[in-house]
């Protein structure tokens, strides 16, 4: 019988650059039932007009093959590669984490800021907005230390990935 | 045309001609008024006129699936997209290559409430292959000429394109079509991989109980599949069973065929499925009407399943080899790879498997009671089909219980002559289906199998048939209920028959009267023969108000969430096999 195990997998699908073709791809996951975790967009090639899409979702395999099959009919999308099956992948996140606080509080958020090489992009007299990158996990574990350090507003891009090597998508 | 430049409207015209297209079926409003300018000023391109926009579709539908082109469509803004929605829909879900032009507002006031603005490109994303939004009139004939490679390409399908009246308007030079079209993201595998391939066919060569399972894909394939498909499966003697969107694919009166499969197919069908070892499914898509209960079908099976779509493949049935490309081709290859390995099939074991399935044959499945009382809607139908046979005649149908008593009872050797809202189950089909045959076979016998609540929910199209003179013959089976629903009610809901029965019913024959076309009716068993003789005579479209038994239930029957060996043969089954809970929450 099919496996019924819920795996978590990182797509990349490389689509043209066109009005409505973000609204498929996720027209597709809503319209039948597939979950999404994160989705991220930019135009990757402005001359080839071609954008990157990175999902994150999760599935019985059988339903992972599904997504992707479903993918790959849309017309506008040009490739479709699993990076979660397809071998060893870089994925990172970037965050904005905003910060209140005064005295000791506002040092030791500093200070932990410091040991997660983020960066201060903003200050002012009781604030600050640090700026961190990495994977999903170093980032909750970042705004998990925040949280009691006067946490007060977050923004965060969903995984970019990338597969390790020299091949491309 | 100012300095060698043409206007939108002009340039949309050419690029129709270029792509072969004859007839649009269509609806003028404001928006798309300068497209209308410019059908009035030519000749090539004919347009039929109907009387809402959901019969545009249909018609389109009807002439696409009849003849293997690209059904065109032209409706306005607005109301004239929303009314399309449901034929797009089921376009879609059957795989019916449609080309739908909308009018749009001026690309200035998209996004302000204009009137008759609607998000046109936005309602239809979910129900069409692809759609495009034309902003700009330079665009306009690549996109065009995209449109139809897309709608016809791979598996087929609905494409709109949304054109605002500006784009329509404004002037664009125009050059023809370059020779080669490739498309930069969209190119569909056709040949089959050949490993694949031979894996298939080995497997296939030592099969003891083989079955072919072939649906609508064989026919959007071409004739040529149809035509490679029955030599192969002659040649290998192997049993073959066709969904409901695949009859014809294969000859109906070969005794290899044991007919339709699924949940109102054939006893022998649906046994041999389910006791198949090696299932050769060609363009047919495990759609749960077919397969019941998942867990128990065909369980003994090794599956080989061919289709041109791969997100077909392992979605709702896991197979042992998919193979994806196009019908014809891939049956081509196998034919080469069983020729080239000069397979025999098993005789012995294929004897012993035919002498199970006539077994099966020999419950008689379709049987129903004969009687000079009352019309029975299957002896309607047998008496349809006898007087029909071997005759120049396109079958459309509705959607319901006359539907599946036709699929049963009508027997279809050729493809592309039996028309069906299979996947969407639109009732309202088959009439505006109907016209579309007929404005592309004008000299052919085109029958719209109905019932009398299905016929209502398109009767407007009458109209269209009485301006363009379609003789299309409407045969109702009316049984003042909507059938398949009070089927459901009997069996499913303690005979609580909520609001199935179809009051206040118009007189059929002054319906008939009334859009200049003749109204028949048939209330006894020896007035049926009299009644299709007769609607056959007449040049001018028919409704035959066949009045059939009331309370007659379409069998055999697979109950929802069941497995295909618990068939209901008949009434006398139902109580024998109670439908599980789990059944009652599936459609």
């Amino acid at each position: 019988m099919s496996d019924t195990s819920i795996e978590r997998h990182v797509i990349a699908v490389l689509v043209d650059n066109e009005a409505g073709v973000l609204a498929r791809v996720i027209g597709l996951f809503s319209g039948r039932g597939y979950n999404i975790e994160s989705l991220t967009v930019a135009e990757v090639d402005a001359q080839k007009s071609l954008s990157r899409i990175t999902i994150v979702t999760s599935g019985t395999p059988q339903i992972v093959e599904q997504i992707k099959a479903q993918l790959n009919r849309l017309v506008p999308v040009h490739r479709v590669s699993d990076l979660t099956e397809e071998g060893a992948h870089v994925a990172r996140e970037l965050a904005l984490v905003k910060v209140r606080g005064s005295g000791e509080k506002r040092v030791e958020s500093l200070r932990i800021a410091d040991i997660f090489r983020a960066g201060v992009v903003d200050s002012t007299a009781r604030s600050f907005v640090f700026e961190i990158t990495g994977s999903t996990e170093k980032i909750d574990a970042f705004v998990r230390l925040m949280e009691p350090l006067g946490l007060v507003d977050i923004s965060r891009t969903g995984i970019v990935a990338i597969a390790r090597g020299e091949k491309p998508i | 045309m100012a300095n060698g430049k043409l206007t939108g409207s002009e340039i949309l015209l050419k690029v129709l001609t270029e792509e072969g297209t004859e007839v649009v079926f269509g609806y003028p409003g404001g928006a798309v008024l300068p497209i209308y300018d410019a059908l009035f000023k030519q000749k090539a391109v004919r347009h039929v006129l109907v009387r809402q926009e959901g019969g545009a579709v249909h018609a389109a539908e009807g002439y696409a699936r009849s003849t293997g082109k690209v059904g065109v469509v032209l409706v306005t803004s607005g109301p004239g997209a929303t009314n399309a929605v449901t034929g797009l829909t089921d376009a879609l879900m059957d795989s019916i290559p449609i080309v739908c032009l909308t009018g749009q507002v001026p690309t200035h006031l998209i996004g302000n409430d204009a009137f008759q603005e609607a998000d046109t490109t936005g309602i239809t994303r979910p129900c069409t292959k692809h759609n495009y939004l034309v902003k700009d009139v330079n665009d306009l004939a690549r996109v065009l000429r995209e449109a139809f490679y897309v709608a016809r390409s791979g598996r087929p399908g609905p494409v709109v394109i949304d054109l605002p009246k500006d784009v329509l308007q404004g002037l664009a030079g125009y050059a023809p079509a370059p020779k080669k079209q490739e498309h930069k993201s969209y190119n569909p595998q056709v040949r089959g991989d050949t490993d694949a391939v031979n894996r298939a066919v080995d497997l296939l060569a030592g099969a003891k109980r083989p079955i072919f399972y072939t649906g609508g894909g064989v026919i959007n394939s071409g004739p040529r599949a149809s035509k490679l498909l029955t030599e192969f499966v002659r040649k290998t003697g192997v049993p073959i069973t066709n969904t409901l969107m695949g009859l014809g694919a294969y000859p109906a009166s070969d005794k290899q065929f044991v007919g339709m499969l699924g949940m109102h197919g054939t006893y022998e069908a649906n046994l041999a499925m389910y006791n198949c070892d090696v299932m050769v499914c060609v363009g047919a898509r495990f759609d749960d009407r077919v397969t019941g209960k998942i867990t128990e079908f065909a369980p003994k099976s090794k599956k080989i399943h061919i289709d041109i779509d791969p997100s077909s493949i392992n979605k709702n049935v896991l197979v042992d080899i998919p193979i994806v490309g196009d019908c014809a081709t891939v049956l081509a290859q196998m034919m080469k790879r069983w020729d080239e390995k000069k397979y025999k099939t098993d005789g012995k074991a294929l004897a012993k498997w035919w002498k199970d399935i006539d077994g099966w044959r020999g419950r008689n499945c379709l049987a129903y009671e004969k009687t000079s009382k009352i019309i029975k809607p299957q002896y309607a139908l047998e008496r349809l089909q006898a007087l029909t046979e071997g005759k120049d005649v396109y079958f459309t149908t509705e959607v319901g219980q006359h539907q599946m008593w036709a699929a049963q009872f009508l027997k279809f050797n050729k493809p592309n002559r039996w028309l069906t809202s299979g996947g969407l189950g639109t009732m309202g089909y088959g009439l505006p289906a109907a016209i579309g045959v007929q404005v592309a076979h004008p000299k052919s016998l085109v029958v719209d199998v109905a019932g009398e609540a299905s016929i209502l929910m398109n009767i407007q199209e009458l109209s269209t048939a009485a301006q363009y003179r379609l003789p299309v013959k409407i045969f109702i089976l009316n049984n003042q209920y909507m059938g398949m629903v009070r089927q459901w009610q009997e069996l499913l809901h303690g005979g609580r028959y909520s609001e199935s029965y179809m009051a206040s019913l118009p007189d059929f024959v002054k319906l008939a009267d009334s859009f200049q076309g003749v109204g028949l009716i048939a209330e006894k068993p020896s007035e049926v023969d009299d009644v299709i003789r007769e609607m056959m005579k007449i040049d001018r479209f028919v409704i035959a108000d066949i009045r059939v038994d009331q309370s007659e239930n379409c069998f055999p029957m697979i109950p929802s969430g069941a497995a295909h060996y618990e068939m209901l043969l008949g009434p006398a089954d139902k109580a024998a096999k109670p439908i599980s809970e789990e059944g009652m929450v599936l459609v």
